[in-house]
């Protein structure tokens, strides 16, 4: 086996891995954006594979289909993140939805010091305006 | 060794670079434990892989015209993935898709805070 076919075979068994992380997380990703990841991944794979056979076979036929994917593959993504709804919110050990933005922690209090809320307002509701 | 197998061998080493670097974005998906984090890692090859196996297909075929019809891959690619990556770190951030544990910095969060104020401060229309 030369050094070339070596290093085609090393190129193969790596994209293989790759394609089969990527379906993993998308059949189990627990919420629906690390599904979209994942399928941006898988692309991104498709777009290289098809690459590694352009230098396997010699040949540039294939230039079209790589500019269209790497075109198209945003209106995935973006229709996809326009759409999370409130209810993918990952849940935490007991069960609950976890609360929207960022949880209160130790260094940011859930209404911050320099910014005391008027009394019998309640806190605000985190991930309002983005 | 004359320059042809140098140019040869240059390109299958960066083939192999790319499918590695698309691996380890594999590895780090199936093991990293929020959306961000997997986005941080799912987004490597997006840039740094395909411009390995676009490098490869310019040294195999050793001319000017396939670098020119290359070049719209490259400017596509680069247009479009910092754009999918805000949108999907967006939402996992709204979402709150990420740990508490392994956020040092929140530099988001005032902001947030800040602008909720300002909208309570304006009304519930609108």
């Amino acid at each position: 086996m030369s050094a070339a076919s070596l290093l085609f075979w090393f190129s193969g068994t790596m994209l293989l891995l790759a394609s089969l992380f990527a379906l993993y997380r998308i059949v189990r990703g627990p919420s629906i954006l690390d599904r979209m990841i994942a399928s941006d991944m898988l692309l991104t794979t498709l777009v290289i594979v098809v690459g590694v056979e352009m230098v396997y076979n010699d040949h540039l036929d294939t230039v079209p289909l790589m500019i269209v994917l790497a075109s198209t593959a945003i209106f995935a993504s973006i229709s996809v993140a326009r759409y999370v709804s409130k209810q993918d919110r990952p849940k935490d050990e007991s069960g609950r939805r976890r609360p929207l933005g960022r949880g209160p922690t130790a260094d940011h209090p859930a209404s911050g010091p320099e910014a005391p809320e008027q009394a019998g307002n309640p806190a605000p509701e985190k991930g309002g305006p983005l | 060794m004359n320059l042809d197998a140098i140019l040869d061998g240059a390109a299958l080493i960066c083939l192999a670079l790319g499918a590695f670097l698309s691996m380890a974005a594999g590895v780090g998906l199936l093991r990293f434990p929020d959306a961000l984090s997997r986005m941080h890692a799912a987004t490597k090859p997006q840039i740094m892989g395909l411009f390995f196996v676009l490098a490869a297909i310019a040294l195999d075929q050793r001319s000017w015209v396939t670098v020119l019809i290359l070049i719209p891959v490259v400017v596509l690619q680069t247009l479009t993935a910092p754009i999918s990556a805000h949108m999907i770190g967006r939402a996992a951030y709204r979402t709150h898709n990420f740990s508490d544990e392994h956020t040092l910095v929140d530099e988001l969060g005032p902001a947030v805070d800040k602008a909720t104020r300002e909208q309570r401060r304006r009304g519930p229309e609108r």
